[in-house]
């Protein structure tokens, strides 16, 4: 239950502000969502710096052990959440820090996304983040009002359980515990118990076993019951998706500088040029996708 | 004489909304900077006229008694919900459950609306100059549904004695709904209610559908 | 009858007639009450009075004080009750004008508030309610912002214990033409109601609704939030985050005027599991007693309002209770009863509206057997005998209000009752799942 906003930069003059416009986006939301908070970044070339790979973090104090095993590890601490870009393959940077830093969650990885999570109320966090300031090409973010999960960072949205992937969620699930059990018994593993998890992971399965982005969406529609309007990212891409009931807001406003979508319209409004977009509702269980 | 103008950048919308709620207010109001905010001018109560530039939240113009709201932009959710009387008029487009429950008055809508668009309407009428989403009219008991465009699914499911009409396509009919005969007096009920809207729309283009009245009594046959 | 005969636990009298039912009409059980079936309940709680360690209070002398303010979170005017036993929603249409009166006479004369219900406020339980709690419901069904004004209070409705999840159902005998124009429906169809709210959905779209019903009433009124019990610890942060001023969580036992049997026997969970969930959420968010809770399903005596309250509710509400005290299932009705395939006792057919004690039906003669006044006499004597028994209770365990009973002072018989009540199995200190 919670508030989404997404910006997809079209016009790259607009990219050194992506961070200043996300944040004011989510401080539309905070009234929705105010136990809890996360943003993912895509392009910032601190955070992400190009040619290397980024892991986001939780749980991590220190990281000399990973940056004794690895040569040019980065730290970036970041309030809750602790970045570390290493010139290593995505995959070469996980296996380290699950060999190093066994206390840490993953929360984000890949070669262009930072995700950043934390609780207590989302001005806070983006404060403590130093949001306005970050910079790239596309954002997410979400509050959260926790409904059956506890309210932890790592239950924070969104989640990014795949290369550069992102999923956001406002809604409820009603049979993502069965979900979970047959994505356990294929050999995915949780972090969490929150239901949007169960999504995210489904998504990043179904992407893992060669489906598109649109096609991964579909699927969930056919799987998933309950009520949902997902935001879904990947390294080049931007997709929203509805339940077939489509209760909990969306909009989406279009222009050719920029595509974004939120929960209300307030979080839009901030937007520069959004008096000239074309706004609309996405329909129920069609998918819409911006590809870079 | 000039409206009474509120800039909502500035001014919170309690404020607004206690100032529209006084016992002697002014006749004509302007609200500027909305900026998405909700239950702006809900709760009215008197014959004021208010007009409102940009785009506004949820349950704007909620439970209308008697003011004439006009919002220049869109509205969000449920707009103009549980209406008694009056009018309000959205010049942009609106989203789900616009007019839902509203007992009376008139709601335009001159762009398009979105999900459950007059559910459990019951006594008002709508008139909507673009399309209408999924579910509209759901449970709808009384009053009218005027619809220049398309329809989405399961228009009217459920239906009680609200009465529908449509211009453009109709993409699937709810349970219960069904087309029903055009004669004279629903061609000057129509004509009547795009005057009241101020749309130029030919009457004899629309079809109109209503209750089957199926659904009345609990049978077995009603079961999904 | 052959002492031999062996009567099957599975399949019982009860259930071979149900299975012959359903097989002869298609069409599933509506009936009204709440669940019958034997339930963890108020009754396997005991309370330990004062003896050496503790001093009792003396009755009828030493003040036990029994008032109760509800709505103090957001509201410019809550509530003020004398005492913490109200009368749960019931709608007129479901019940006669003259019991909805009766109502409102025997509450007020006792000091509380009654609740409108399904199907809008009616100028008799206006006039004769000094506190009137105005239900929004998924149906909306005679919302009218007019009568919004004129309540004390506002409860929306998600859920009633009796069926969490679904929606009201008002069967065409009792959609009379008063009924039938207060909400704006045929004459005579029956009824359906939507199980959802049509412009929200979820505590984040609640939010939003909150501060809607707080704009259009200037802040003045308490809002209530109103939840069957299901998920009860989380409902309840919900509905705080969502900004209520007072909860009210309704245990499966909460009565019914028409519902499916399969729904009011085996969706939700019973009162006394609901009611420690609700008071642990409103704790750990720290606003127990500032948020207030009300919980209903199943009191029927003082003892089980003083229980509640122990548990760490603010208040009670009764429902079928109320209606006993008007008259329903009375012996005087037997025969009638029995003309109509039940028994005094046993009668729960709200939903056909031939009523003999003339309060859940719609039908004239029917309605005027229950005189207003006389009706609300007996409720306001049971009202006040539940207070006192209340008060007897509190003084045994030394409290000079009935609010300073706490989970503390019982302990449980069965091992079932103190792990949903969370406190120790009598003569242990043994809280099931909690302690070792």
């Amino acid at each position: 239950m919670c508030g989404i906003v997404g910006l997809h930069l079209r016009e790259p003059t607009l990219h050194p502000r992506l961070g200043e416009l996300l944040a004011a986006m989510l401080g539309q939301l905070a009234e929705r969502g105010p136990d809890s908070a996360g943003v993912a970044v895509y392009g910032d070339p601190v955070l992400t710096p190009p040619g290397r790979s980024t892991v986001s973090l939780l749980h991590v104090s220190d990281t000399t052990p990973l940056s004794e095993h690895l040569p040019d590890v980065k730290t970036i601490p970041l309030g809750q959440t602790t970045l570390v870009h290493a010139p290593v393959t995505t995959d070469t940077l996980l296996t380290a820090v699950t060999a190093t830093l066994p206390g840490a969650t993953v929360i984000g990885s890949g070669t262009g996304v930072a995700v950043m999570k934390g609780t207590g109320h989302p001005a806070d966090l983006t404060r403590s983040l130093g949001l306005a300031g970050m910079t790239g090409w596309q954002g997410v973010g979400h509050t959260r009002m926790a409904t059956e999960s506890a309210v932890t960072p790592e239950g924070a949205h969104p989640f990014s359980v795949g290369p550069d992937q992102c999923l956001v969620h406002n809604g409820s699930f009603a049979n993502h515990a069965t979900i979970r059990r047959e994505l356990r018994a294929d050999g995915v593993v949780f972090d969490s118990e929150n239901d949007s998890e169960v999504g995210a992971r489904f998504v990043t399965h179904q992407l893992a076993r060669g489906a598109d982005l649109e096609k991964a969406l579909r699927l969930l529609c056919e799987r998933f019951d309950g009520f949902y309007t997902l935001l879904v990212s990947t390294a080049d891409s931007f997709a929203v998706v509805r339940d077939a009931i489509a209760c909990k807001p969306a909009l989406i406003a279009e222009t050719p500088q920029w595509v974004a979508m939120a929960s209300e319209y307030r979080a839009l409004a901030v937007l520069p040029g959004v008096d000239a977009a074309r706004i609309f509702e996405p329909e129920p269980e069609e998918v819409y996708v911006w590809t870079r | 004489m000039d409206p009474m103008t509120v800039d909502l950048a500035a001014t919170p919308v309690r404020d607004l909304n206690q100032a529209l709620h006084a016992p002697e207010p002014e006749q004509r109001w302007r609200v500027r900077n909305p900026r998405g905010a909700h239950a702006i001018a809900c709760g009215l109560t008197r014959p004021l006229s208010v007009e409102i530039d940009g785009h506004v939240g949820y349950y704007c113009a909620g439970m209308n008694q008697h003011a004439a709201v006009t919002v220049n932009g869109n509205a969000g959710v449920g707009v103009a919900e549980n209406m008694m009387s009056g009018t309000v008029r959205i010049r942009g487009n609106t989203s789900q459950s616009a007019g839902a429950t509203a007992h009376g008055g008139l709601l335009v809508i001159e762009g398009d609306a979105a999900a459950r668009c007059g559910i459990s309407m019951k006594g008002v009428d709508i008139v909507v100059g673009g399309d209408v989403g999924h579910m509209s009219a759901f449970m709808g008991q009384a009053g009218r549904l005027v619809v220049c465009g398309d329809a989405g699914d399961a228009l009217g499911d459920s239906l009680y004695e609200a009465r529908l009409y449509v211009k453009g396509a109709v993409k699937s009919l709810g349970a219960d709904c069904v087309e029903k005969p055009m004669r004279d007096e629903h061609l000057t009920e129509l004509a009547g209610l795009l005057k009241a809207a101020e749309f130029d729309e030919d009457p004899a283009a629309f079809r109109r559908y209503g209750s089957a009245r199926r659904l009345y009594h609990f049978k077995i046959d009603n079961a999904y | 009858m052959n002492e031999g005969l062996r009567e099957s636990a599975t399949f019982d009298r009860a259930t071979i007639h149900a299975i012959q039912r359903a097989a002869a009409t298609g069409v599933y059980d509506i009936r009204g009450w709440g669940a019958k079936r034997r339930l963890p309940h108020f009754d396997d709680l005991l309370f330990l009075g004062a003896s050496m360690s503790r001093y009792p209070l003396e009755g009828y002398r030493e003040r036990c004080d029994t008032d109760v303010v509800l709505g103090t979170r957001h509201a410019r005017h809550p509530l003020h009750l004398d005492i913490p036993v109200t009368i749960a929603g019931m709608s007129f249409g479901a019940l006669s004008a003259n019991a909805k009166e009766a109502l409102g006479r025997g509450a007020t004369a006792a000091g509380t508030s009654t609740t409108t219900g399904d199907g809008g406020m009616t100028p008799e339980e206006r006039g004769q309610s000094r506190h009137l709690v105005y239900q929004y419901l998924p149906s909306r069904y005679g919302m009218n912002p007019d009568d919004l004004r004129k309540a004390d209070a506002i409860e929306i409705v998600l859920g009633q214990g009796a069926k969490p999840g679904g929606g009201g159902m008002l069967l065409g005998q009792k959609v009379t033409d008063r009924v039938a124009g207060m909400r704006t429906l045929p004459v005579g169809v029956d009824q359906r109601s939507a199980c959802r709210h049509p412009d929200w959905t979820g505590p984040d779209d609640l939010t939003i609704k909150i501060v809607e019903l707080r704009e259009i009433t200037d802040w003045e009124k308490p809002i209530y939030v109103k939840v069957g019990a299901t998920r009860t610890y989380y409902d309840v942060k919900l509905a705080v985050h969502a900004g209520a001023d007072v909860v009210v969580v309704d245990g499966m036992q909460g009565g019914t005027a028409a519902t499916q049997e399969v729904f009011i026997e085996h969706v939700g969970i019973p009162t006394l599991a609901a009611l420690p969930q609700a008071v642990q959420a409103l704790q750990e968010l720290g606003v127990h007693r500032k948020v207030q809770l009300i919980v209903s399903g199943g009191i029927r005596t003082g003892a089980d309002v003083a229980k509640a309250i122990a548990l760490g509710a603010d208040a009670v509400a009764i429902g079928t209770a109320a209606l006993i005290a008007l008259g329903d299932n009375h012996p005087r009705y037997d025969a009638e009863y029995r003309a109509l395939g039940s028994a005094a006792g046993f009668f729960d057919d709200f939903q056909d509206g031939r009523d003999p004690a003339g309060i859940t039906t719609q039908d004239d003669e029917l309605a005027d057997r229950l005189d207003p006044e006389e009706g609300g006499r007996r409720l306001a004597n049971y009202l006040r005998v539940l207070t006192m028994e209340a008060q007897t209770i509190a003084r045994a365990c030394g409290k000079a209000h009935l609010h300073h009973l706490e989970p503390e002072d019982l302990v449980a018989l069965t091992i079932e009752s103190a792990a949903m009540a969370r406190v120790p199995l009598a003569g242990t200190d043994w809280i099931p799942g909690r302690t070792r």
